[in-house]
């Protein structure tokens, strides 16, 4: 059960992953932001509450439309927006795109590891198997966990990744999100079965599909999951039920989805229904909720602006980093804490 | 102590995984059976289950599981069966092993090796040099021995570097070379070439089951009054471009060999670097030798028409020497 600090660190979280995601569409506008900006908005409680199952030494390679569990890890909002600005601040230099990035503390640290994504779908599972399995081999009981979407369960290295995760019954957690649309695809074009957890079935693992917009339902499916891996018995695919409520990208309107879908998913908004069950069973009063969320438009900003500050990369630093003895940079970030944690 | 160019990599593969805890190997059969050219043979009953890891096929997740093994720590050794089947895990290992250090810091000290090449009728996916298809891969570093020395010396330099090593054993030493391999602790360095033989006419500038073929080539051309200087690369990227230019500029003639087809081929690159870089010392243009532009055939006289040998060495060095 988790207490009322934690019940207000997930609301935390997800209300500031949904404040950066707002200021990052006003500097999009503004053309400040480099390349392309992808929305979770609809799953920034399924990311949230899943990477809160994790221990403080696991591993989480989330892919573009998990912000929710990069903030999470603790990743401050000022190199988020950094690395979507391409500032030579950001966590790799202006090197890579939005959340192309990592943070590796290593053991003892008592910070998670985040692994970036890749634009490979499906290759962060056998990444993430391999992780567990190098840490089983030194002794840690590390759980890691990672993300693939609908479109992304087509490929072959999930199949591979998760089958071998299988077979060597590695602490892994993969989460399977049904947001309805890969791109412009729509899940019944991406594969032939009932519901996308059933893609477990083949590598003999256990799997469950959960409403994504349910908050604690997902923490809860994830925990049991976390604790299942940390005990050795293996991974577990857990599929969530959600909606991508933007376009693939902002320059995508989404045309193609069905407004009435669309009607429909908004009225299951995660943020609003975990904001309607905190006052319902009085964990908190509106005008609590209010003030984080002041907090944390407050925060979204003020980092925001720290990021803008930034230079960009130097160009005479273009050749470096590519070989061992020519770091530029190591994967190390600064972690913060939510305002809860020490309450 | 006499061994085998495979025997040489075994030594290697053992000696590092004694030396070294975080050192282990994943691959396809290389656990109870040995690895299909039984180059990893002993090394699990010896080191464990857990330190010889036999998998499904499934050459993404190798390689992959490998990525994520080094992150949190460990420095795998991930075999491929026949080295043509790395084309199966070339995603994840160009983009995902190579790429990591430059795209967020964080190197991957990742060893990929297997048997490449033909002269065993091994037909079109089973006989690859693959070589030209990894080097335009920022990041990673290719390596392919030609004899039992450096395929011990190079592998434990690989298994003890920081980024991703491709390493390629040409199967046709497997058991054809034997040469001496210290049994004390070794390394032989990435990025330095070998002069197999000295000469003074021309430069041929080989690496892997070439090497042999050139050696052969220039005793008959010595017979003939041409003194040919034999370069083996050892490691092809990234080239030791210093050993090249300085053979170049004694010799002011140069032929590449190599066992991949021609076009494409990292002949083009030698040549290239030749070209821009030691111009002035050419008294003729830069000659390649190398397989045909087709798939690698199966039967036996088709294959020889494909590979190169001796023979067209000497005929081209012959035409070299005489521009």
């Amino acid at each position: 059960m988790l207490s009322r600090p934690q019940l207000l660190d997930l609301y935390y979280y997800i209300r500031l992953t949904r404040d950066i995601e707002e200021r990052l569409v006003l500097l999009y506008r503004q053309s400040k932001v480099v390349g392309g900006l992808y929305r979770s908005l609809g799953q920034e409680g399924e990311s949230v509450a899943s990477a809160y199952a994790l221990g403080p030494e696991d591993a989480v390679a989330p892919l573009i439309r998990n912000l929710g569990s990069i903030v999470t890890v603790g990743v401050r909002p000022r190199d988020i927006f950094a690395q979507y600005m391409a500032r030579g601040t950001s966590p790799t230099r202006g090197r890579d795109l939005n959340v192309h990035f990592s943070h590796m503390p290593g053991p003892g640290s008592g910070e998670r590891t985040l692994i970036g994504p890749i634009s490979m779908l499906g290759d962060l599972i056998p990444v993430m198997a391999g992780f567990g399995l190098g840490a089983r081999m030194q002794g840690r009981q590390v759980v890691t966990m990672t993300y693939i979407g609908d479109g992304g369960t087509s490929t072959g290295a999930f199949h591979e990744g998760l089958n071998f995760a299988a077979v060597q019954k590695l602490p892994l957690v993969l989460i399977a999100e049904d947001n309805k649309f890969a791109y412009s695809t729509p899940i019944s074009e991406q594969m032939a079965i009932a519901s996308i957890d059933r893609r477990a079935e083949a590598y003999g693992i256990p799997h469950e599909m959960i409403d994504g917009t349910d908050v604690l339902a997902v923490y809860d499916s994830a925990r049991r999951a976390v604790d299942r891996a940390r005990a050795g018995e293996g991974p577990t695919l857990i599929g969530v039920d959600v909606m991508r409520m933007k376009g693939h990208a902002e320059h995508d309107d989404g045309r193609y989805v069905p407004r009435a879908l669309l009607d429909q998913w908004r009225e299951r908004d995660p943020l609003a229904r975990y904001r309607g069950w905190l006052l319902s069973e009085g964990v908190a009063s509106g005008a609590e909720i209010d003030d984080i969320d002041g907090m944390t438009h407050g925060y979204a900003e003020e980092e925001a602006q720290l990021a803008e500050a930034a230079p960009m990369p130097d160009p005479a630093d273009a050749a470096r980093g590519v070989w061992a003895g020519d770091e530029l940079f190591v994967p190390r970030l600064e972690i913060v804490k939510s305002p809860f944690a020490d309450a | 102590m006499q061994a085998t160019y495979l025997e040489a990599i075994r030594q290697g593969l053992a000696e590092e995984m004694a030396r070294d805890p975080r050192v282990f190997i994943i691959g396809e059969d290389v656990g109870a059976f040995g690895g299909a050219f039984k180059v990893t043979e002993g090394l699990m009953e010896r080191f464990g289950r857990d330190r010889v890891i036999d998998t499904p096929i499934s050459e993404t997740a190798i390689i992959g599981a490998a990525i994520g093994a080094a992150y949190a720590g460990m420095r795998p050794v991930a075999e491929m069966q026949f080295i043509d089947f790395l084309a199966c895990g070339f995603n994840i290992f160009t983009n995902f092993a190579a790429r990591s250090r430059y795209r967020w810091g964080a190197g991957v000290p990742l060893v990929v090796r297997g048997p490449c090449g033909g002269g065993v009728g091994g037909g079109p996916f089973h006989s690859a040099n693959p070589e030209a298809s990894y080097l335009n891969t920022p990041g990673l570093k290719i390596v392919e021995p030609s004899t039992a020395h450096d395929a011990k010396g190079l592998l434990k330099a690989a298994i003890r570097d920081d980024d991703p090593v491709l390493f390629l054993e040409h199967k046709f030493l497997y058991r054809r070379i034997k040469d001496d391999v210290p049994g004390d602790d070794y390394i032989v360095p990435i990025g330095k070439a070998a002069i197999r033989r000295a000469g003074t006419h021309l430069s041929i500038v080989t690496f892997g089951a070439m090497v042999h073929a050139a050696l052969e080539a220039a005793e008959q051309l010595a017979s003939a009054g041409i003194e040919a200087e034999v370069i083996d690369l050892r490691t092809l990227a990234p080239l030791d471009k210093e050993t090249v230019l300085a053979s170049i500029a004694k010799t002011s003639r140069a032929l590449i060999l190599h066992e991949a087809p021609r076009t494409g081929g990292i002949g083009g690159e030698i040549a290239a670097t030749i070209a821009e870089e030691a111009f002035e010392y050419l008294d003729a243009p830069v000659t390649r030798v190398a397989s045909l532009d087709t798939t690698v055939p199966y039967s036996p006289p088709l294959e020889a028409a494909f590979l190169p040998d001796a023979a067209r060495v000497v005929a081209a060095a012959r035409r070299l020497a005489e521009y």
